[in-house]
């Protein structure tokens, strides 16, 4: 029987509660166990050869003096990991980004990794491995590569949504449109007309824990993998599918995260690290260096994008239209087309078209970051929406607000809204005292808005009674927002116990069925909802076993308070039969007490978001401060509300610093320039303000709860937020991101010039 | 009753461009497999994951969820998070 998600309207008791967090003593006394903190008797060190060159044919390896070296239990290349992936071409990219095959594709690539006793032999072995390289002319910038005599990285890319199919190959991989309306006839209607070109730079994630592993892969064909990730069914699924081993044999077990915001949802080293154990016969420890991070894991995509708005005098968008042109490393993807279908979706526009074009060139395997590709979207509509604003001389609130999506508009995307968030979020950043504080001389205000797709997926969770009447509670679907805080709240709520008497851990790929990774937001979302259902059950059961022992139907039994209760006049001799009392007469009512959910979370519901920033331009440098900066979100409903304010200070603090410093630099080499935090970027907290958050809470009829995702939405306006402060501070536009000292000083000088 | 399906822009080439067609279907599970038969080129785009929104509510995995009489259906990319 489906759970019933309709929605609990009775007072929470655990629910909203500020509980203390499960995992904080062990993250803060260094207790947790992260990727790089596991061990295996007899242990190898796995390292990793990477491509000097940008692009590079790859004419011949030769690993024979490394084999030789002593200490070295193994060395592999392509070779070692031959292709199953059956023509599933996502699948064959995912396994030629992990070790280059025929080409080395950009700056980082793998094309080749030892096994050793130690790292200092590992490191030697490295050294003695030769590749014979063709280098070839590269590519790294979108732009270029679009072009009709770019370096080709791959033969086999046709643009797709061209009709008829290119016959000429090129780095141009897909196209894709959305909207509705006339465009054309909207533009002729307009008062005004802004457009303006927007670039953005290449950031990375900035986990602050590294990709690690420990593989340990057994002759008799099973195998265990303890690793940092976002998602261990799916490593378990794609490492075996890659290793040719079936999925039931290899046990994956998650580590604490230390960090991933989409980077840890794809495979980077780690078929490499159980390929190097089958091959030494010897468990593997693979740990990637901040440098192999940034060269070869997964930074978002940088873009170019042109933007056109036209406006009338009333405020009211006659038509919008925007180019969106993304990279997505050296592997084909769609980010683009995910730029496209948010870029809009705030907005209530008659004529609305979005055109994204996807680009490879030689850089690193684009990968999903924090609501992947929409916050690049938003930093150019947005700034184009608040030149529209002043053109026609109206507040940007307003401005926005008369023209915001609501209940039955139809999206830029395509759906026609249900009940939506971004209008509540507007009236609350009107109404709020940050928006109406003055403001400090040489201080900009700014705002924007963003929007993301949340979405649930398939979850497993167990609830088991201890003999003792306490509760534990496995959950597949990794924590690394909170979501075991939310799970044992939920349990107990559902329970009717304290919060202190359920115990949630995150089970390991072989004690629960499938789960999607955490991402798009669907950590607590889903999970919650599948420890209700679970928990539901385990209730039932209660009640039975509280008959059993009663000996009366199971129909005159209820249960409150954490208590089984018999119902009516006829047991008013009967006392309570608590959790501790069925618990300990388990075993002879019918063996232990649980509850167990199997789901597939729908109906996450999409989420906006509204940001005010006030920021600070030092016009001799061009540095800018932030000197306050608040979020206001829909959470549906916040389950712990210190967890959902961290998650809107954290989405707000990484946008801080993918709009001011983060930037790829890549020399005309082809080469990643500044592979490290000395040189990229990221901010500390001497870098922000206290960022102040306003939860809205309007029910997700699709939670039992009302629990609405909260984890990525609030990195998308930022950028957006951010630039407009600086422009009304600075009184010059920025269109290129990250708007760093340099640029910001060279805007201001251009203006005066 | 026949349901106008939107497609979104990668699976208008498998039906000659249209941008919509008319299904007669109940359930996104029935809806995925008339499309398939009818239109093979779609068969990929929905082996590897397609987005449902009824109504504005987007489902990704729920094949069991009914498509009511008169719903607005759109077809659209199965979107990956972070």
């Amino acid at each position: 029987m489906p759970l019933d998600t309709s929605l609990v309207r009775k007072p929470f008791k655990v629910i909203g509660q500020r509980v203390t967090r499960p995992d904080g003593v062990d993250k803060v006394t260094g207790r947790a166990k992260y990727g790089a903190d596991a061990f295996a008797p007899g242990q190898l060190i796995g390292l990793v050869l990477r491509s000097p060159h940008a692009h590079a044919k790859i004419k011949k390896i030769d690993t024979s003096a490394a084999e030789k070296l002593p200490g070295v239990k193994a060395v592999i290349t392509a070779a070692d990991l031959p292709d199953l992936t059956g023509g599933d071409r996502s699948m064959r990219d995912v396994l030629e980004n992990c070790l280059a095959r025929k080409k080395a594709l950009y700056d980082g690539h793998a094309v080749a990794a030892v096994a050793a006793v130690d790292a200092h032999t590992a490191r030697a072995a490295l050294k003695l491995i030769k590749v014979d390289y063709q280098v070839l002319p590269h590519v790294t910038e979108v732009d270029d590569a679009l072009k009709p005599n770019a370096p080709l990285l791959h033969d086999d890319i046709f643009t797709d949504g061209i009709e008829p199919k290119p016959t000429k190959p090129s780095n141009w991989c897909k196209l894709a449109e959305y909207g509705h309306g006339d465009v054309e006839a909207g533009f002729k209607d307009a008062d005004f007309i802004i457009e303006r070109s927007y670039k953005t730079e290449q950031t990375h994630q900035g986990y602050i824990e590294p990709h690690a592993c420990l593989a340990n892969v057994s002759p008799d064909g099973t195998a265990e993998l303890w690793v940092t990730t976002q998602g261990p069914f799916v490593y378990r699924n794609q490492c075996a599918l890659l290793l040719g081993i079936d999925a039931n044999k290899l046990r994956v077990t998650a580590s604490e995260i230390g960090g991933g915001f989409g980077g840890k949802t794809h495979l980077w080293a780690e078929p490499l690290a159980m390929a190097l154990s089958r091959k030494a016969n010897r468990p593997v420890k693979l740990t990637m260096s901040r440098d192999e991070v940034f060269r070869a894991t997964g930074p978002t995509s940088s873009s170019c994008i042109d933007v056109k708005i036209g406006v009338k005098k009333d405020g009211t968008v006659s038509a919008a239209f925007a180019e969106l042109r993304y990279q997505n490393g050296a592997f084909p993807f769609s980010w683009a087309e995910f730029g496209a279908m948010t870029a809009w979706a705030c907005y209530d526009f008659k004529n609305v078209k979005s055109v994204s074009k996807d680009v490879v060139l030689n850089r690193p395997k684009c990968a999903a970051y924090r609501a992947p590709s929409a916050p690049i979207a938003a930093f150019a509509i947005e700034s184009t929406m608040d030149e529209c604003a002043k053109a026609i001389g109206m507040d940007p609130i307003d401005f926005r607000i008369k023209n915001a999506a609501k209940e039955g508009t139809k999206s830029s995307y395509g759906p026609v809204y249900g009940p939506i968030g971004i209008g509540p979020t507007l009236e609350a950043a009107k109404k709020h005292p940050h928006w109406n504080a003055p403001l400090a001389p040489g201080v900009g205000r700014g705002m924007a808005c963003g929007f993301w797709f949340n979405f649930g997926g398939q979850t497993c969770v167990d609830v088991n009674v201890t003999p003792d009447g306490n509760v534990t509670v496995a959950v597949g679907t990794v924590d690394v927002g909170g979501s075991r805080a939310s799970l044992a709240m939920a349990v107990a709520e559902e329970l009717g116990v304290k919060y202190e008497k359920v115990r949630v851990i995150v089970a390991d790929t072989s004690s629960l069925g499938h789960n999607d990774m955490t991402d798009g937001s669907r950590g607590t979302f889903s999970s919650s909802m599948a420890a209700v259902d679970a928990t539901r059950k385990a209730v039932t059961t209660l009640k039975e076993r509280a008959a059993k022992t009663w000996e009366i139907p199971v129909e005159d039994v209820e249960w409150a308070d954490g208590e089984a209760r018999a119902i009516g006049e006829k047991y008013g001799n009967l006392g309570a039969l608590s959790l501790k009392d069925l618990a300990k007469g388990a075993g002879n009512t019918g063996g232990p007490i649980a509850g167990h959910s199997e789901i597939v979370a729908d109906g996450a519901g999409v989420s906006f978001a509204t940001h005010i920033c006030d920021a600070e331009v030092d016009p001799e440098t061009g540095r800018t401060s932030i000197k306050r900066y608040t979020v206001i979100q829909d959470a549906g409903k916040a389950m712990h509300p210190s967890y959902v304010e961290g998650q809107y200070q954290g989405g707000a603090a990484q946008g801080i610093g993918w709009a001011l410093n983060e930037e790829y630099i890549y020399g005309k080499d082809g080469r990643l320039q500044n592979a490290g935090f000395l040189d990229y970027r990221i901010p500390v907290c001497s870098d922000l303000p206290m960022i102040d958050t306003q939860i809205l809470e309007i029910p997700n009829p699709n939670h039992p709860y009302g629990v609405r995702g909260v984890g990525e939405t609030s990195i998308v306006p930022p950028l957006g937020a951010i630039g407009n402060a600086i422009s009304n501070a600075a009184g010059v536009r920025m269109t290129h991101v990250p708007m760093s000292p340099p640029r910001v000083l060279k805007a201001i000088n251009s203006a005066k010039a | 009753m026949a349901l106008d399906i939107h497609l979104w822009g990668a699976l208008r080439p498998h039906a000659d461009g249209a941008p919509s067609v008319s299904v007669h279907a109940t359930t996104i599970r029935e809806l995925f497999r008339i499309l398939s038969e009818r239109y093979p080129g779609m068969a990929p785009h929905i082996a590897r994951g397609v987005a449902v929104s009824i109504n504005g509510q987007i489902f990704r995995d729920q094949w069991d969820t009914t498509l009511p009489e008169g719903a607005e259906i759109y077809l659209l990319p199965r979107i990956p998070g972070g």
